[in-house]
Parts: structure tokens; C-alpha cells; sequence
């Protein structure tokens, strides 16, 4: 899902989760935690996400020195010496997929928190003040959502100077309006409750009414919100790279296959130097998926899928 | 009143199975409508009312099961339709005016187009001559026919529950089946629409399961009625005399939880859970008002129906004199 | 008629802010990416080209507001500028004979993936743990994983250059002279084939799921359970009661996503290079070609705009409840 708006994924995964979601129980941490680690998608994700940050981490020991250096015969296909194979350079597969791991997570996180971070910041902001504020919250959320996200990325990163740092940043404004909208109507059916309601008459501070009353409660889409951002974040970093607007001297997954679509990987035969690095991209974010909807399925039973077939007549 | 049966409920048992607990909703119970006949089943939020009511229906399904008993229509067996039988049957024998009525509309397809497929699906009419029957049907209900081509939010909440009597008359079913109709309308629309049912009734012959917890309602309406608690059928007799003098404790306090809007002041008693029986080896029960002391060797369990008058039953304990505890 | 006019001014208002944001950003970044284009290409250019490129991009030293209002008024009337990578052709040429082919494909792989994943997500929904419910979504999301451009780079290999079964590049044969005839429509089918199936691969998972939840919640609704009672067949209750009103919400996110869908689009043509915008934007971003880039995102985004307003209205009649409010 490589240009795709985190609010796409969010927004299709969860139609009726603000209405479901854990607004009825006051304390949904532990059994949001409880029920996520015994569901088998959920486990399988995390499973996954913790076998590439274990590789992502270690890349420095595991193939050690820099990945892009030459140091072999080029276009070679994997073989016990390479176990990936060799680029038309002639540097190691293996080496520039371990090492493109740490640029894409670090990125595809950081974007993901980030833009969690301004969503939840609009969205709750939105739905505590209400009127005025949110309407107009509402309105820039609302056209930065139909902006299309590949050709404003690209704009964006043609004219700022280039670098990961503006991958981030224009991730980050691509991406945090599709986490403001699902976190808004959530903010919104919470800030509807009685128990909200209530603690606004009793004259606590809006801030604390924010942040202990409506937050909380929030738990589960504030995280599958964040899931979706990272996998927007890295796949949409991804498709920067691809066009070679990323910082083409750093090794991550996307510019892995910017060289190899460059070197004319797909019509000298040489797969292996363009499956490794896409095959992870989808990897993580297939497992970031499955966490997602591990999620939804645990505070929105419904969405279950039952054993049994339901008769109908 | 009673003359033969056109449905028998015998031994009826729902259960909906949770994540781990089972909730027995409707537990063993067996009643009976005769034709023509309004019978009326009354009952505390949660007794199961509804349930009995979409299992005759046959509309039950995943956590709910049925787990026992029959269900008969005419000496047809219901339990054992399946598929298209079923779908036949359905609306044009028996058809449900349900408990929410107001969503039980499809906001996005006008009420003419909501009526026009009833006769299109069961009659094979054309469409012109479906949407003649279905002005017909709203003129009966006293309803404008150019609201066929209304959508449901442009009518008033009386309006679309008469449309909804309507679609459930359009068959001229024999069995109607009414769960709580009028809740969530004013008095004033109430009176008018449960008059209007009755005359409706009147004049098409057709039986009636009426469901509700008001019990004024009820016994203003029904020939006969029952009261359920707790899945079960505690009492079940003539509406008039249940009325008069009720034998059941619960059934006395259902009535004293709608007083009557005249006559002398009476104290609320509070429905049976306000004394449930608080040691170990009845904990379970929900059910006499006044709990005699010595409750040792209690069942902890609603018992069976037991004709005590010829046409008369009630749910009386093994253990305790319903004089007793009618007091 | 209020609902329509309402989006109306909301989609010129976004049309209004992607202008401004073309405006200001040449204007405030640091000068370089723009200097160095004029130092790449002022050589081939005739004065009168330069001059109107230093207006589009803020090198005239007219006060800002003359430069904001020239420059809405040249957006408007179709000028754009020249395209450097493409000179001395005007931008609004090149993605004039461009923006068909986007079309097309963008086009058909929406609604083959709209049409195919909703249908799936209706009959997951009705048959709850049925085949289609536990075996489909997770296969289509993991595929739904890869990104668009990736699995166009597999496809491309894998059916063009290794099987052969398709051809790899452009949007027809070479040599074919666009008309009518049944040789030339065949052959833009078979060059359109695989790019718009990994289109279609990557996006309808997406729309199975959030078919199958929506329908999932409708199915809850008493409306259906009504329909049920009233003993309609079930192919009836399926189509006319439940998913005519859980695609209520698909139709919307329908508008949403379809600005995605496009930019997803622009990188499967990068990869198979089908003569649309999308490889215009990768020349573009290699030629240090600012006003073609521009002009893409512009035109993208009233193209995408003008799309939700279609939508919109197609709503209005799916939805009788907003004709009122
Ligand atoms: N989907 C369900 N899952 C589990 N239990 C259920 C479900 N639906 C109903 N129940 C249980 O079945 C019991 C009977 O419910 P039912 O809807 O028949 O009550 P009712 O008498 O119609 O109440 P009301 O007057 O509120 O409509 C309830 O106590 C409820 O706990
Ligand atoms: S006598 Fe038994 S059944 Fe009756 S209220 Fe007491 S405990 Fe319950
Ligand atoms: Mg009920």
C-alpha cells in the first residue's frame, strides 16, 4: 500500500468502531493488552515486527561495514557466498536489505508516531472545543485528505532540500490529516459520554478532561491508527525512493529498488536484486496489519470470523 | 374465547451461547393461541419476551439457539421449515410488528417500495397492481396514499408505525405478532394506534401475540395473557381475571409498577430481584416476593405452570401456599 | 441542492489551497532547486519563455500579492509554463496528451477492483466463516501489502519478461498509429492487462474488508431482520436491504480513495513506462523539470476533485436522507 492514506486502512477497517469501540468500559487497557496477546493474528505480527527489528538492530553485526561498497562480482545470483545475490554494482543483497531495514522502520515509526501524535492532537482538540475549532480543524483535515498523497509527495520533496529528514517531514504532512478524521469521530463519541460530560460539570480542567477522560479511552484506535500510519509511512517512503526523491546515498528498502529498477534489474534477469527488499516491505507491513485487525477484533467482536457457518433460511 | 389452536408453543427452550457463559433466555415454556384470539404475553426488560417472539418468528440466529421444545402453526411443525418453505410461510402466515418499529424501516428506499416487494415476492404482482394493494393497505391504516413515495424520515413516528401495520397486514396474515409496538411513542399516539389495531383486528379476524410490559395496555386489549419472568411463564389465565386478582406475587408487582392513572395512592413495590435470596444454596433464584424463612431444601427454580382454576395456570412453589405469599 | 453547493465550495477551496501551496513553495524555499533548473535549461529558451518561467516562479521583483494574483490567473486560463524536460512543449500540452492514458488505467483498475472487491466483501459478510470469509481476506491483504510499484516490478518480470506473456512497455504497440480499429484497441488492452491488475491486486483487499464490516454492521440492523420476517428471498435482503445501504460508505470513501488509487497509479506506470502523467512525473523529477511537476499535481488534483464532486452527487440520489439536511 505504497501511496495509500493511512485513513484509508483505518477507515475501512473500522466503519463502526466508534460506536464500538471501548467507550462503554472505563479501564480497556488490560484486556485490550489481554486479548491482543492471545489472538493468533496478533501473535503472528508481532512475531514478524520482532524478527525484523531483531535484524534491524544487529545489521551492523550481522553483515558488518557499509553496504554499499563493492565488494564482489556484480549480478551474481544468490549462492552460499551471497546468500541474496550481488546488485549489477557487485555489492552484497543480503548486506544492503539488512542494513535498509533500520532506515525503513526508523523512518516508517517515526512517521507513524508523528503523525498519530497530530492527529490525536487535532482530533481531540476538535472534538473537546467543539464549534468554531472544530470546523475549522475539520476543514483542513478534510482538504488535506483530498489533496492526492503521491503527486503532493512529490512536490513536497522536489522543492525541500534533500535528505531523510525530508522524507520524514513530508510524510508527516501527507499523512496525519487520514489519523486526525478516525480519531476525531472517536474523540467525538467519547466526548458524548455521560462520564465526560459529568466530569465538564464537576469543573475539572480541560486539559485533565482530555488527557484522563477521553484518552484513555481511546486506547485501541489511537494504536491501530498509529499501525496504519507506519505502514503508510513505509511504503509511501518507499514509492518517494522509488522516484528517486529520496536521498539516493542511503540504504533503505526503497532505494534499493530505485538502483535495482535503474540498473535494469527486470530485463537482466536479476530478481534477487529487487524481490528481497519488497518482499520485507510487504512482510512488515502484512504483520502491522494483522496487529491491526487483531485489534479491531478484540473491541469489536462482531468482526469476528465464527467457526461455524450461520444458517440462514 | 379460546377455540382451537392456531399456534401451540410447547416446552420452548432458547439459549444464547456467549464466550463462555450460556444465557438461558427462554426456558420451558408452553402457551398457546387460539384463533382469532389476542393474547398477550407480559414481562420485565430482559425476560425473554422478544426472544419468543423471533423464535417463532424463526428470525434467531448465532448465539441463540433452540434448544427444545416445539413450535407449532396449524399442526405444521415451524422448527422444521427450512429454506424456501420458510420464506413462504413467512408474512403471509405469520407476520411481526417489531419492537422498534421506527427502525425497522429501510431508510433508504421509500415505503411504497417496502410494501410493493411484499406482493411482488409472495403474490407475483406486477408492480402497478402491488402499488394499487399497497395504497389500499395505507388508506386502511388512515394514511395518505401519496406517502408511498416517502422515505421513512419524512414521516412522524405514528406514521411509520401505522406504515409498518400496514406491510404486516398486507398478506392478511392469521398470526400477528406485536413486540411492544407503541414504546417509544407518546400516550396520545399510542391510544390512537392500539385503537386502531383493535378495530383492525375486529374487522379482519386475524389472532394476535401482543408483547408488552405494560400491563394496563395489555389487559385492555388481550383475551388472555401471561406473564413471564426470567424466561419462564410464571402465570397464565382470562386477562380479566388475572387482572382482578392475580395469583402470582410477581404478576402483582408487575401491575403495581404501572399504576393506574386514577384512583387512590399506592405504594411501588419493587419487582422480585429488589428480594433476592442472598445465601449459597439459592442464589440463583430471582423469583417469590416474599421468601419464607426456611428456604433449605428450595429448588432455587421458577416451577412449572399448574392449572389451579380450569384455564387458570400459574407457576406455584412446591413449598409455599400461593395465599401465603400473595400478601 | 444545499449538500451539493456545500461540497462544491469545500472542493474550490481545496483546489484554492493546492494553488497557493504551488505558489508559496518555489517562493519560500531556499532558492537552489529553482536556480539550478534555470542554470540546467536557460541556455535552449527564448527570453519571453524565461521571463514567463521567472513569474511562475517568483523571480520578478513585483511585490507578492501581483505575483499571487498573476499567477491564479495563469493556473486558470491553462498556463502553466513550459515543460524543460519536454521543451519547448507547454506543460499543459504534455499532460494534455498524458493525462488520457492516466485515465484509463487509473480508471479501469478502480472499477474493476471497486466492483470485484465489494461484490466479495458482500458475500463474506452473508456467509459469515464461509470459504470466501476466512480464506480471501488474508491472502488479499497480505498482496494488499506490497507496494503498487512493487508488485508491478514483479509482475512485469515475472509475465513480460520471463513468460512473455505480455508485452512490458508503453500503452500500445510501437508503430501503431492510435485510431479505432480492432488491431489497436486489442493491443491497448493487452498492454493495459497486467498494469491495471496489480492495481487491481494491491487495492481490493481494502475494499473487500471494508465492504464485508460494513455489511456486517448493517446485517445488525432491525431493517434487515424486518426484511427477513417479511419472507423476501435472500438474494433480495443481500442486494436491495443490506449492502444497498452499506455501500453507502463505500461510495464515500470511494471519492476519498481515489486520490490514492491515482498516485498509486503514476508508479505502476513508472514501472511499466505507459506514456501517462505518472511517467511524466518520473521525467519530470529527473530533469529537474518543476513546472511539468506542478503542473502534474495540479492537474491530478482538480482531476481527483472534480471525481468527489461526481461522487457527491451520485450520493444524493444513493441517499435520500441527505436530499433534506
Ligand atoms: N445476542 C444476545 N446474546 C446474548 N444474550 C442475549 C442476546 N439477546 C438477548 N439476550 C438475552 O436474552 C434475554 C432475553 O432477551 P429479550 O430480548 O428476549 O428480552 P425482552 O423480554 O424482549 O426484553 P425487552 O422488554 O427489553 O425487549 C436477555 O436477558 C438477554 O440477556
Ligand atoms: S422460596 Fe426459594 S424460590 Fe422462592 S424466593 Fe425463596 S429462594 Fe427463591
Ligand atoms: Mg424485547
Amino acid at each position: 500500500m505504497s501511496v495509500t492514506n493511512p485513513s484509508e486502512t483505518v477507515a475501512l477497517a473500522t466503519p463502526d468502531a466508534p460506536a464500538s469501540a471501548p467507550a462503554s468500559t472505563r479501564r480497556p487497557r488490560r484486556g485490550l493488552l489481554r486479548g491482543i496477546l492471545g489472538n493468533r493474528k496478533a501473535a503472528f505480527g508481532a512475531c514478524v515486527l520482532l524478527l525484523f527489528g531483531v535484524v534491524a538492530l544487529a545489521a551492523p553485526l550481522l553483515a558488518p561495514g557499509n553496504p554499499s561498497l563493492i565488494t564482489a562480482i556484480a549480478s551474481q545470483p544468490p549462492s552460499l557466498e551471497h546468500l541474496f545475490g550481488t546488485t549489477a554494482k557487485g555489492q552484497d543483497v543480503l548486506a544492503l536489505t539488512m542494513h535498509g531495514a533500520r532506515t525503513s522502520l526508523l523512518v516508517g515509526f517515526v512517521v507513524g508516531a508523528a503523525a498519530t501524535l497530530v492527529g490525536l492532537l487535532v482530533g481531540v482538540a476538535s472534538a473537546y472545543f467543539g464549534r468554531v475549532i472544530d470546523d475549522l480543524l475539520s476543514l483542513v483535515t478534510n482538504v488535506f485528505l483530498l489533496i492526492p498523497g503521491l503527486p503532493l509527495l512529490v512536490i513536497l520533496a522536489a522543492f525541500l532540500p534533500p535528505g531523510i529528514g525530508t522524507v520524514v517531514v513530508v510524510l508527516i504532512i501527507t499523512g496525519w490529516a487520514g489519523s486526525a478524521r478516525v480519531l476525531r469521530s472517536q474523540a467525538l463519541s467519547i466526548r458524548s459520554k455521560d462520564f465526560v460530560a459529568a466530569a465538564v460539570v464537576t469543573g475539572e480542567h480541560p486539559l485533565r478532561i482530555m488527557f484522563r477522560e477521553i484518552l484513555p479511552n481511546m486506547a485501541s484506535i489511537v494504536m491501530s491508527t498509529f499501525l496504519a500510519c507506519v505502514i503508510f509511512g513505509i511504503g509511501a517512503q518507499a514509492g518517494l525512493e522509488f522516484l528517486g526523491l529520496g536521498d539516493a546515498s542511503v540504504v533503505s528498502w526503497g532505494t534499493n529498488l530505485y538502483w535495482a529498477s535503474n540498473d535494469g534489474a527486470l530485463f537482466t534477469g536479476a530478481w534477487w536484486a529487487f524481490v528481497p527488499s519488497g518482499l520485507c516491505i510487504a512482510l512488515v507491513a502484512f504483520a502491522l496489519a494483522m496487529v491491526n485487525y487483531a485489534v479491531d477484533e478484540v473491541t469489536n467482536p462482531r468482526l469476528r470470523t465464527t467457526k461455524k457457518g450461520r444458517t440462514r433460511a | 374465547m379460546s377455540t382451537t389452536p392456531i399456534l401451540e408453543v410447547t416446552n420452548l427452550r432458547v439459549e444464547y451461547h456467549g464466550d463462555n457463559r450460556q444465557v438461558v433466555a427462554v426456558n420451558d415454556v408452553s402457551f398457546s393461541i387460539g384463533e382469532g384470539e389476542i393474547f398477550g404475553l407480559a414481562g420485565e426488560s430482559g425476560c425473554g419476551k422478544s426472544t419468543v417472539a423471533n423464535a417463532i418468528m424463526r428470525l434467531l440466529k448465532d448465539p441463540a439457539e433452540i434448544t427444545g421444545g416445539q413450535i407449532r402453526f396449524r399442526g405444521r411443525d415451524l422448527l422444521a421449515m427450512r429454506g424456501e418453505e420458510l420464506r413462504r410461510f413467512r408474512w403471509k402466515e405469520i407476520a411481526m410488528i417489531f419492537q422498534s418499529a421506527m427502525n425497522s424501516l429501510n431508510p433508504v428506499m421509500t415505503i411504497g417500495s417496502q410494501m410493493v416487494d411484499i406482493f411482488t415476492t409472495h403474490e407475483g404482482l406486477s408492480v402497478k397492481q402491488a402499488r394499487s394493494r399497497s395504497a389500499e393497505l395505507l388508506r386502511l391504516v388512515s394514511i395518505d396514499p401519496v406517502r408511498l413515495d416517502s422515505y421513512p424520515h419524512q414521516l412522524s413516528g405514528g406514521m411509520r408505525q401505522r406504515a409498518v401495520i400496514a406491510m404486516a397486514l398486507a398478506l392478511e396474515p392469521s398470526l400477528l405478532i406485536m413486540d411492544e409496538p407503541t414504546t417509544a411513542l407518546d400516550v396520545v399516539v399510542q391510544q390512537e394506534i392500539m385503537a386502531q389495531i383493535s378495530d383492525l383486528q375486529r374487522q379482519l379476524g386475524f389472532s394476535v401475540l401482543f408483547i408488552t410490559h405494560d400491563m394496563s395496555l395489555m389487559v385492555e386489549l388481550s383475551h388472555r395473557m401471561a406473564v413471564m419472568h426470567s424466561g419462564r411463564l410464571v402465570e397464565m389465565a382470562d386477562a380479566e381475571l388475572m387482572f382482578a386478582s392475580p395469583l402470582h406475587p410477581y404478576t402483582l408487582s408487575l401491575m403495581n409498577a404501572f399504576p393506574p392513572l386514577t384512583g387512590p395512592r399506592v405504594r411501588l413495590t419493587g419487582l422480585s430481584d429488589s428480594v433476592r435470596a442472598t445465601d449459597g444454596t439459592s442464589g440463583s433464584c430471582s423469583f417469590h416476593v416474599a421468601c419464607p424463612p426456611d428456604r433449605a431444601n428450595c429448588s432455587g427454580n421458577i416451577p412449572d405452570l399448574r392449572e389451579v382454576q380450569p384455564g387458570r395456570f400459574v407457576a406455584e412453589h412446591p413449598r409455599t401456599s400461593i395465599e401465603g405469599t400473595a400478601a | 441542492m444545499r449538500f451539493i453547493v456545500r461540497r462544491l465550495a469545500f472542493y474550490l477551496l481545496a483546489f484554492w489551497v493546492s494553488i497557493t501551496l504551488n505558489f508559496l513553495l518555489p517562493r519560500f524555499m531556499p532558492g537552489d532547486p529553482v536556480t539550478r533548473m534555470f542554470a540546467q535549461a536557460a541556455n535552449k529558451m527564448q527570453p519571453h519563455q524565461i521571463e514567463q518561467l521567472r513569474q511562475l516562479f517568483g523571480l520578478d521583483e513585483r511585490p507578492i500579492w501581483q505575483q499571487y494574483l498573476t499567477y491564479v490567473q495563469n493556473i486558470f486560463t491553462g498556463q502553466m509554463g513550459v515543460s524543460i524536460s519536454r521543451f519547448p512543449t507547454p506543460v499543459s500540452e504534455v499532460i494534455g496528451s498524458q493525462i488520457g492514458w492516466t485515465l484509463l488505467l487509473g480508471g479501469t483498475a478502480l472499477v474493476i477492483a471497486v466492483l470485484i472487491g465489494n461484490l466479495l466483501g458482500i458475500l463474506a459478510a452473508w456467509r459469515r466463516g464461509g470459504v470466501l470469509d476466512s480464506v480471501f481476506p488474508p491472502i488479499l491483504v497480505f498482496v494488499g501489502s506490497f507496494p503498487y510499484f512493487w508488485l508491478a516490478m514483479a509482475a512485469l518480470y515475472l509475465f513480460g519478461v520471463v513468460l512473455g506473456w505480455f508485452p512490458i512497455r508503453h500503452a500500445f504497440d510501437a508503430g501503431m498509429t492510435p485510431d479505432l480499429s480492432w488491431t489497436f484497441v486489442s493491443s491497448v488492452a493487452t498492454h493495459l492487462f497486467l498494469p491495471a491488475l496489480t492495481i487491481v491486486l494491491v487495492s481490493i483487499g481494502g475494499w473487500m474488508l471494508g465492504m464485508r464490516n460494513t455489511m456486517i454492521a448493517t446485517t445488525a440492523e432491525d431493517y434487515i431482520l424486518m426484511a427477513e420476517a417479511k419472507g423476501l428471498t435472500n438474494n433480495r435482503i443481500m442486494f436491495r436491504y443490506a449492502a444497498r445501504n452499506a455501500m453507502l460508505p463505500s461510495v464515500t470513501a470511494f471519492g476519498m480513495s481515489f486520490g490514492f488509487i491515482v498516485g498509486g497509479a503514476l508508479l505502476t506506470e513508472v514501472v511499466f513506462a505507459y506514456p501517462g502523467v505518472g511517467y511524466q512525473l518520473l521525467a519530470a523529477v529527473q530533469g529537474l523539470d518543476y513546472p511539468l511537476m506542478q503542473g502534474i499535481f495540479l492537474t491530478i488534483t482538480a482531476a481527483v476533485l472534480v471525481a468527489n464532486f461526481l461522487v457527491d452527487i451520485v450520493y444524493v440520489r444513493l441517499d435520500p436522507r441527505v436530499r433534506v439536511s
